[in-house]
Formats: C-alpha cells, structure tokens, sequence
C-alpha cells in the first residue's frame, strides 16, 4: 500500500476544500495511506511568478523539508505541481540540500498522473452519465507534459482523457482549439484582467458550442477563473475538478 | 509604456479583438498542418536548435569567417555596435552614390535602427516594398508584427487608404485590385530606385553569402535594378554551412506561415557585375544578450512569428499594444534587455502557458525566459510596490502556517458576511468581469481533521 503525502494547494485548503476531501476519498478507495502534513501551506508560486525569489526560497526549503519523509508526494494540481518539478532547482545549491530535493521532486506527482503512471488504474467502473469537456491546463501539459500539445508533432495522448474515459456514460467534448490557455496565469488574471477575461470568455464558448455541461481540469486555479466568468454570465455550464468526477465514480 | 492599459484599449472594440485572434489563430493552424506533414518535425527542430546554439557559442569565429569570405565575393563588410552607427553607415555608403530613391523589402533590423525617419530626415525617399510594409508605412505606423506587418488592418481599410494615396477606385477593397494597384505603384517605385536595401534571414560562414525569404519577389526586383545593395543584418543571423539552410528553410516558412517554403529565397554570393554590394552587420545590444546565460537561446531567433501567432495575449492584445519593434513572447524578452525600466511589464503580459516554446522551430524556452526576466525585474526594484508588499506579507504568512490558517479562517468568515458592494469595486478586478468563489465555512485541514477522526474510530 503506498503512502502518500497530501499536497494541497493553499487556494484550495481555503477555497475548494471539497477537491482536496475528493482527493482524499479517491486516493483511499484506490489503496493508498494517506497523510496531510499540517505544516504545509503554499509552494511559492505566486511569488516565483512575480519574480520575488526571496520570498519564493525559504517556502521552497520548507517544502522540501515537510514532504521528503514520504513514499510519494500528490498534488490535484498540474501547476502546483510544476512548480516543484521545473522552477525549485535553483534554491538548493548545496550538496545534501539538493539531493533531498531531488528525491522530493521525484516522487512528486499530479494526481492523474499519479493514478496513470504510478497506480496505473486503467478500469474504472462507475458511471458519469455527463458530457464533460476537458480543459487541458498548461501547466500541466507543457511544462509536465501531462499529454500531447497541439503545437507538437506527436502521438497523442492525455492522462487526465485516458481517465475520464474509462467512466461509463460519459461523453467527451471536441474542442475547436484543444489546449489554449484559459487566461488565469495566476497574478496575470488580475494584472491583465481584460485580457484574461477574454481568454476565459473564449474558452466557455469554446466549450458551449462543443455541448459542454460540466467543465473539468487537473488545475482548480483555472476553473476559479472559469466559474468566475460563467457564474456572472449566467452561462448554462458548470465545473468539477477531475478528483471530483472521479471520486463521485469510483 | 503600460501593456496592460494598452492591451485592455485594443479589447475594448470586442469585434475586431475578436477578429484579430480569428486572423492569427487560422495562420497558426495553418501551421499545425504544415508541421504534421513532416514526420521528422522535431527532430528538425532539436537539429535547427543545436546548430544555432553551437553558432552562438562560437559567434565571434563565425563572424570573422563570413566577413572573410563575403570580402573574397567582392562584398564591402561593414560592423555598426549600434542602430545609430548601423545608421550613419547606411546613409555613408548612400551620400558616396548620391542616392535619392531606395526601395527596401522587408528588415525588422532597420525597423529596429528606425532607419526609415533617419534617411528621410537626410531627404532620401525610402519606400517599404513588401505589400504589408507598404501599408503600414502609409499609415504611418510601426509593422505590428514582424511576418504579417498589416495583420490588425482590414481590406476596408487597406482600400480607404489606397484609395488616398494610389488613388484607387472609393470603396474599393477587392484585395486582387488593392493589390494590382499596389503593384504598378511599386513598379514605378523600383524603376525609379538608386539603391536596394534588404534585409537577411541567414548568412553562411562558410560561403559569405546571404539569404533572403520573401513571399512576394520584392527584394530580387530591389537588388536586380538598381547597381547599389546594401543587406542589413543582425550579427545573430549567421549558419555555419550552406547545407544548415536544409535545415532551417524547411521550420521557417512552415512555422511563419505555413507553407511548405517562401515563395522567393535569394540567395546573394556578392554582387552582381558592375554592381556595389554592402553588408552592415549590427550588434546593437546582440552581444549583451549573448553574455547572460538565462537569455542567450534567445539569439537563436529566425523571426518566424510562430511565437506571436501562437500567443493568446498576442491575438487578443495586438501588436502595438507592446509598443516594440519586435511584439509578442519573443519580443518581450528582447525589448526589456534593451531598456528593462521602459518595457518591465512585458514580460508579465503572459499567462505562462508555454506554447511559444512549443511552436518555436529553434526551440527557444521562451516562457522559461520571459520567467527569468521577472525575476530580473524583481531583482532591479522596478516592481510597483503594491506587488512586492503584497508578495513579501504572503510569503511571511506562507511561512507562519499557524497564523495561515488563522487568518484563513477569519478571512472566510468575514469575506462571507460582507455586503456585495465591499468585495466589488474598483479595488477588486477580479470582480469587474468575474464572480469571487463561493466561499467555504471549512477549510479542507479543518475537514480532513473531521475525517481522520472518524476514519481512525
């Protein structure tokens, strides 16, 4: 049974604590022993992506210190989770603090890319009689490459569709743009705002004409984003995180 | 110079924002399909990506050996460190020939070097030839992108402007016509030129020659005419081999605009007999680039606007909205390396959704660079206060998870009792177009506290 340290986004600790209790729930049913260090709190991504890399430092240290102590750690967020993967590197130039971090970003997983790669769950039998469209969040996919980008000339593939799949009844949209970006961006939601509602706005009708009822991704930042612009349009749509489509399922 | 109050002027006519990202959005999947039909696509890109770097590494050498070479073909080589020698230069080599009339086909270079006002200051008619250059410059207006100058005018408005100028039919807008009439203006133009300014897309070191891409033939008319050519040229235009062009003619055209090569790719091995060929190679910060490791890659650049194409601000936010020569993700990385003060918020006119780094044929990691320059921001104090504050008592708290999660819960419960006009204001953009979340009486600690404890019993 392997053990899992609990990675939950600070926004969604306070925000959308039902994703983190879905994940929970999925992670159990699926096996796994689950712990949530009540130390953690945030990865420091609003500050590496302001730039403020003092700020960003010590949370990164503390990172690692909190969570190298467990089998895997899994997080419902591809950019959380990014975070830690691709930008931690530079504050830990020490031998032994490297190496712990090393260790850390190794078994630091997305949870569908925890479910496909690790636990390879590949039946899953409930039903979700639904039809969903996925947003393919950045983060996710290019920087974890959690499945193919359209601007690269590959195989297709996506972990998080390969999962949704699986679920009876459920039927998937076909989007006109697969994998632009929603807009959040993080501090951009607000420092573009107008831009980034446009972004956001483009997606919804994207999803809209595709038949889309329930609105999903890996990433709940995105979805904030989303739910917010649907919510004041009074857009016929609503969202789930993956984990919590899943864990309704499973 | 402020993006964001820029790119929320261009969305405010939301049909024509609208219509710009539609323009863009077909020329990049456009691309898409000319890219799938190379099996090989990123392997190509990986190859154009290493012969680049390697070039760049090893840039003073190649240098040396093209001027070399290009000396041996008969060709005067110039150096300028700047736009402003690159200038003097350029009307230099003029004033010795007494030119009046110049055709150029297209150059971000000498848009770079603002070549165009300095030699009409000087009295010598500069005309663009490339058709989107020919309207821009009409308009008077920079290009707001470096493949598709025109790309945010429509044919409505190309025909309004032509009718003013080339005296087209009114209403007119028939871009067969428009551009018939632009034709036999420009014939005149190339007819009448003294000299022919080009720009370069590759010079190769090992031949000394240059080669230049143009979907429309006007820079082979503008050498082919008249007996002076003076080629400008980035110093981080060079391929090693002549066989590299194998390479990168095949990413370029494909990344630009889809097409499976440019229509015309001349290629120049000094001048032709009884003519004078010049080329100007400028640094004009190139070297200061090259010398700061997070941002080198850049160099790597064949100006295909895949990036710009590709880019969700970029189609929404048009290109003059970045009030730089070159606009878009890989402008935004240059354009702060050249005055970081004046161009700070480019870099954060991104959502870091990293699909420039996935169209670029040379593989630049551009979102990883325009991350970088954030940091480089930060790091020269020119955030706005409001930022750094906001970022340094988040970071304390982030630090302090007891208080967190104290000030968590309050937070929430005061935010949920707060009447609709405190949480929507001027002070909240996030609430100008969107609803906050709904928020949670629980955290998810507190919650999965509860469910620990009922799991364990």
């Amino acid at each position: 049974m392997p053990t899992v340290g609990l990675f939950i986004p600070c926004y969604v600790d306070q925000l959308y604590p039902q994703v983190g209790m879905a994940t929970v729930k999925l992670l159990e049913k699926l096996g796994c022993e689950i712990a949530y260090p009540e130390q953690q709190t945030c990865c420091g991504q609003p500050m590496a992506n302001t730039g403020c890399i003092n700020e960003t430092r010590p949370l990164a240290q503390r990172f690692v210190e909190i969570f190298k102590q467990y089998e895997y750690v899994v997080c419902p967020s591809g950019s959380c989770t990014a975070m830690v993967r691709c930008h931690y590197a530079e504050f830990f130039t020490d031998e032994k603090s490297k190496a712990d971090y090393e260790l850390v970003r190794d078994k630091t997983f997305e949870l569908c890319e925890f479910l496909t790669s690790v636990l390879k769950v590949d039946s899953i039998s409930g039903s979700f009689p639904h039809q969903v469209g996925l947003h393919q969040s950045c983060h996710g996919l290019r920087d974890l490459r959690l499945g193919s980008s359209s601007e690269r000339v590959e195989e297709s593939y996506s972990q998080a569709r390969s999962l949704l799949e699986q679920i009876d009844g459920i039927q998937l949209s076909e989007l006109s743009r697969a994998d632009e970006c929603c807009g959040f961006g993080g501090t951009f939601a607000v420092s573009e705002e107008a831009v980034s509602c446009m972004m956001g706005k483009d997606r919804i009708a994207d999803h809209g004409q595709a038949g889309t009822e329930v609105l999903t991704a890996v990433d709940m930042s995105c979805l904030m984003h989303l739910d917010g612009l649907i919510r004041r349009d009074g857009t016929p749509m609503r969202v789930m995180h993956i984990a919590e489509i899943l864990a309704e399922v499973v | 110079m402020n993006h964001p109050a820029q790119a929320a002027k261009f969305i405010e006519d939301e049909a024509r924002a609208h219509w710009h990202d539609e323009s863009l959005w077909f020329v990049r999947a456009k691309r898409d399909k000319a890219a799938q039909t190379l099996p090989e696509w990123e392997q190509l890109r990986e190859k154009a990506s290493q012969i680049k770097e390697h070039t760049v590494s090893h840039l003073a050498d190649y240098l040396e050996e093209f001027s070399e070479n290009a000396a041996k073909l008969g060709v005067h080589v110039h150096w300028a460190k700047d736009g402003d020698e690159h200038n003097e230069i350029v009307l230099s080599i003029l004033e010795k020939h007494s030119v009046k009339r110049i055709v150029k086909s297209k150059s971000m270079l000498t848009e770079e070097c603002h070549l165009n006002p300095y030699l009409e200051k000087q009295g010598i008619e500069v005309v663009d030839t490339d058709l989107g250059e020919r309207i821009v410059q009409l308009r008077n207006e920079p290009p707001s992108h470096i493949v598709l100058p025109a790309i945010h005018i429509k044919k409505e408005e190309v025909g309004e402007l032509f009718h003013e100028h080339l005296q087209t039919e009114a209403g007119a807008c028939d871009p067969e016509y428009l551009t018939e009439a632009a034709r036999n203006h420009l014939r005149e133009k190339f007819l009448q030129a003294d000299a022919g300014i080009t720009g370069v897309n590759f010079a190769i070191a090992e031949t000394g020659g240059v080669v230049v891409c143009t979907n429309e033939g006007n820079a082979d008319l503008g050498t082919a005419l008249p007996n002076l050519h003076i080629a400008c040229m980035g110093i981080e235009k060079l391929v090693p081999r002549a066989r590299d062009l194998g390479v990168f003619l095949r990413l370029l055209a494909r990344s630009a605009t889809g097409q499976p090569i440019t229509t015309y790719t001349s290629h120049f091995h000094g001048p032709r007999s009884g003519a004078e060929m010049h080329i100007v190679l400028v640094d004009n910060g190139r070297s200061n680039l090259l010398g700061q490791a997070a941002f080198r890659r850049s160099l790597s650049c064949i100006r295909c606007g895949a990036c710009m194409n590709t880019c969700p601000v970029y189609r929404r936010s048009g290109g003059h909205s970045y009030e730089a020569t070159v606009p878009g993700p890989i402008g935004s990385i240059l354009a702060p390396a050249r005055d970081t003060e004046k161009f700070y918020t480019l870099p954060h006119a991104c959502s870091l959704c990293g699909s420039c780094t996935d169209v670029c044929p040379v593989k630049i990691d551009l979102h990883h660079q325009l991350f970088a320059w954030r940091q480089k921001i930060a790091e020269q104090g020119l955030l706005p206060f409001v930022k750094t504050s906001s970022m340094q008592a988040t970071s304390f708290l982030f630090r302090h998870p007891k208080l967190y999660r104290f000030l968590g819960s309050v937070g929430r419960r005061i935010a949920a009792c707060l009447p609709r006009f405190l949480l929507y204001n001027k002070l909240n953009p996030w609430g100008k177009q969107r609803e906050l979340p709904i928020i949670p009486l629980e955290s998810f600690s507190k919650q999965y506290k509860k469910h620990r404890k009922d799991h364990d019993q």
